[in-house]
């Protein structure tokens, strides 16, 4: 079953990887936004995949760190990209 | 036994959803379609994941723990979500 779990890790991460591919070709900020975010996502299911593989339960509470950090990263990405002229945009 | 099957389903299932986001965000043509198959991995992906390891980790703190990450999450990704879609609507011409 560890074996499993672990495996099930390996994948998870590949395909994340593989999804930052689109911060190389862009085109725009959002897209590169949302490879950064599904990247804090699967790190996220690959800890806690370990950490369910090895008893290592530390490891999620790195997955709990992992999840608040990604969450500010993206915001704070998503806000510095937005045009500062449009008047939707509510800068705080 | 039969919760090691339960948890091997639920995990290949959110396997396959961030299978199925790194296809969209790779292969969709458009910002807006790609932040569509972006937020299916996000959330029922790592929903399922955290579903299957439920029955694993200790009862109940620990499974408390993984509900909360995925709560974090589903917060998170609703509002990232609204941010990307206003940057990515402001980067296309006007119509």
């Amino acid at each position: 079953m560890a074996d499993l779990l672990l495996a099930a890790a390996g994948f998870v991460l590949l395909m994340v990887a593989l999804g930052l591919v689109r911060i190389l070709r862009g085109p725009t900020v959002a897209d590169r936004i949302m490879a950064a975010q599904l990247l804090g996502t699967g790190g996220i299911a690959t800890l806690l995949l370990i950490a369910a593989a090895t008893g290592m339960d530390a490891a999620i509470d790195v997955a709990l760190a992992l999840a608040l950090l990604a969450a500010f990263a993206s915001a704070a990405f998503a806000y510095g990209a937005a045009d500062p002229d449009d008047p939707e945009a509510d800068r705080g | 036994m039969s919760l090691d099957v339960f948890s091997l389903l639920a995990i290949a299932a959110g396997a396959f959803f961030f299978l199925a986001g790194t296809v969209g965000l790779l292969r969709f043509p458009d910002a807006l379609t790609r932040l569509h198959a972006l937020t299916k991995a996000d959330n029922l992906g790592l929903g399922l994941v955290v579903l299957g390891l439920l029955p694993r980790v200790d009862w109940p703190l620990g499974a408390l723990k993984l509900i909360v990450i995925w709560l974090v999450v589903l917060l998170a990704g609703a509002t990232v979500g609204q941010l990307i879609a206003r940057v990515a609507r402001q980067a296309r011409p006007s119509p």
